[in-house]
């Protein structure tokens, strides 16, 4: 059994980030990655997959991008060449190859076992995702087993998918950017959209990126929200990041023939059955966009920069069908695909520590869990809005790293 | 997004509605999910013809048996174009006048939480039926409704845009929206 101040389980940027910040307060630590650094970024996204943010919003503790594209998105070789570097600059103590199997609460700390000996640790930081397994809902036990199930982290590229049509349920960010590719490749794509956070790529000649990053948007702390449960879960943000920096939204999908239908209601006898309000969904997100809008057109009022950019516009209101279809027979139309985007949620599987709620979430206040020692990095809205992206790792792993940090010059309780 | 910014209640704002115990509730049955677990009732006698009277008392919440320690009767008929005697509206208007009152409700609190004095709500609400469902006789043709729309013509102290984020937003709360635009299982069983 070895033993260290900090264990840290898993090599990403939010491990990364809270490296960094540990060796500057010169706590020993280690990272245990399951594969190389970056590994989900390496292995679990599909071919085309770009970061939705661009590249100048790839920012980590003492290090950004410095590349001549900023405005670019990064392919995934490209966001796992930027991490690795990141990882070899900081001399980060990353153990590869280092499976967690089993993490439990000791006297004063915790035992992590991997499938290369075992660790000790008063202090813990989960920083293994938050997307380790796609979260399917209970409709899908419904499926006829002559339908392909299909998640987004089995997912590669339309190539490997049946000819024929495919029901995309889900319109966040990876259920439309899917939806998008699989029609392109001559498969008729049947989306189910429910409740989704629309978006254009670009406004007023900038980045949605820019202006929610410059508006304190992205900064917003988790303090200052109404109700941090609902915060936390809304859904993904509905962009892609293109070289043509395309917006991608419900229009957008209408118009390359892709079928738009309510929610994903129920799978019964081999029948889908739709929800009707879809109509309600696409206002709430049309006006959800429009409020952000307002809010960015405030800003640069206030900041009396009306000069520097275009003058503001309000988009096209999401179309709906007159009459959107309410159910079909998955064979008679001729599916035989369905892809889950549903979402994801991180995996715990090995954490036999008693702190989920009874939805199994893990129970913690701004990253600090609710068992001593223990931290979690990385979740949506975690202590900022921007906490589950690349760039949100830095402010999250420095106030993490100081409460780590004091909790260690405190006499044990 | 920018929707869980902060929100004040407004307290010089009363559309008549206590979301400060609605805010309660919702915490308390949080932490205690079984205590949300509500049970609806109502009780049918047929009268005559399509004639019929429903009874609604009591119903099961909040762990317990809620006696209410009265009684309200709805009735329902149909229109003397299908040879009935119009004594009451029809059961599928009823379904109407539900899905009005649930969102003209969600309408009043969603109003109340956001600091916005209403003034007044109109829902008018109308939906499509093509008889020759029910009537047996196009088996492609659905029973019920075709399309439903309904509109609000609300006065209040907002904007164009936020009086329509109220009514999105009841919309995505109702239990009656919920109710009419997904599925449910419905079993119906017979005493022997």
């Amino acid at each position: 059994m070895k033993t260290v101040t900090t264990v840290i389980i898993g090599a990403g940027q939010s491990g990364l980030a809270m490296s960094k910040h540990l060796a500057d307060r010169s706590i020993d630590h280690v990272l245990l990655e399951r594969g190389e650094v970056a590994n989900a970024w390496r292995t679990e996204r599909w071919d085309s997959l770009r970061l939705l943010t661009p590249n100048w919003q790839s920012r980590l503790p003492g290090y950004a991008y410095s590349g001549d594209d900023p405005d670019g998105y990064m392919a995934m070789p490209e966001v796992t060449g930027f991490l690795q570097s990141y990882a070899d600059t900081i001399s980060a103590p990353v153990q590869t190859g280092t499976t967690v199997t089993s993490v439990r609460q000791t006297d004063g700390g915790y035992n992590v076992g991997t499938n290369r000996g075992d660790w000790r640790c008063p202090t813990l930081v989960l920083a293994n995702g938050a997307c380790g397994v796609a979260a399917v809902p209970k409709v899908a036990d419904g499926l006829p087993p002559s339908v392909r199930s299909m998640t987004p982290l089995q997912y590669r590229n339309p190539r490997e998918l049946d000819t024929g049509t495919v029901l995309v349920v889900g319109a966040s960010a990876t259920g439309v950017q899917l939806a998008q590719e699989i029609q392109a490749s001559g498969r008729q794509v049947i989306l189910s959209v429910g409740e989704h956070v629309r978006l254009p790529r670009l406004y007023r000649g900038r980045d949605i990126k820019w202006w929610m990053d410059v508006t304190g948007v992205m900064d917003m702390h988790y303090h200052e929200v109404d109700d941090i449960r609902r915060a936390r879960r809304v859904p993904s943000l509905q962009l892609v990041g293109t070289p043509e920096r395309a917006t991608l939204d419900i229009n957008t999908l209408r118009d390359s023939g892709v079928e738009i239908v309510g929610r994903l209601a129920g799978l019964r006898d081999g029948e889908a059955m739709f929800s009707g309000s879809l109509g309600n969904q696409c206002t709430l997100a049309d006006l959800k966009m429009n409020r952000l809008l307002d809010t960015i057109d405030e800003w640069v009022s206030a900041n009396a920069r009306n000069d520097e950019f275009e003058p503001p516009h309000r988009f096209e209101p999401t179309q709906v069908a007159t009459a959107p279809r309410l159910g079909m027979d998955l064979a008679d139309g001729g599916v035989k695909t369905v892809v889950w985007a549903t979402g994801y949620r991180p995996d715990y599987s090995w954490l036999d520590v008693p702190v989920f709620d009874r939805k199994g979430r893990i129970r913690h206040d701004g990253g600090v869990v609710d068992a001593p020692g223990l931290y979690v990095m990385g979740l949506p809205f975690l202590r900022r809005r921007k906490s589950s992206f690349i760039d949100g790792a830095g402010d999250d792993a420095r106030d993490l790293a100081a409460h780590l940090g004091a909790s260690l010059h405190r006499p044990a309780a | 997004m920018t929707q869980t910014t902060a929100q004040t209640t407004d307290t010089t704002v009363n559309n008549g509605v206590n979301v400060e115990a609605l805010l309660g509730a919702r915490e308390a049955l949080d932490a205690a999910p079984e205590a949300a677990q509500f049970k609806w009732r109502t009780t049918c006698e047929w009268v005559n013809g399509t004639h019929s009277r429903s009874t609604i008392g009591g119903f099961f919440g909040l762990g317990q048996e809620q006696s209410r320690g009265k009684f309200f009767t709805v009735e329902a008929d149909h229109p003397e174009v299908f040879a009935a005697e119009d004594n009451a509206p029809t059961p599928v208007e009823i379904v109407l006048s539900g899905l009005a009152s649930c969102l003209t409700a969600g309408v009043a609190a969603v109003a109340q939480h956001r600091g916005i004095q209403l003034h007044s709500v109109t829902a008018t609400i109308e939906g499509d039926m093509d008889i020759q469902g029910i009537l047996g006789i196009d088996e492609d043709v659905r029973n019920g409704f075709g399309t439903i729309r309904v509109n609000f013509d609300i006065k209040a102290d907002a904007s164009d845009e936020d009086i329509k984020a109220l009514v999105a937003q009841s919309q995505k709360r109702s239990a009656v929206f919920d109710i009419v635009t997904n599925p449910t299982n419905v079993f119906v069983t017979v005493n022997d």
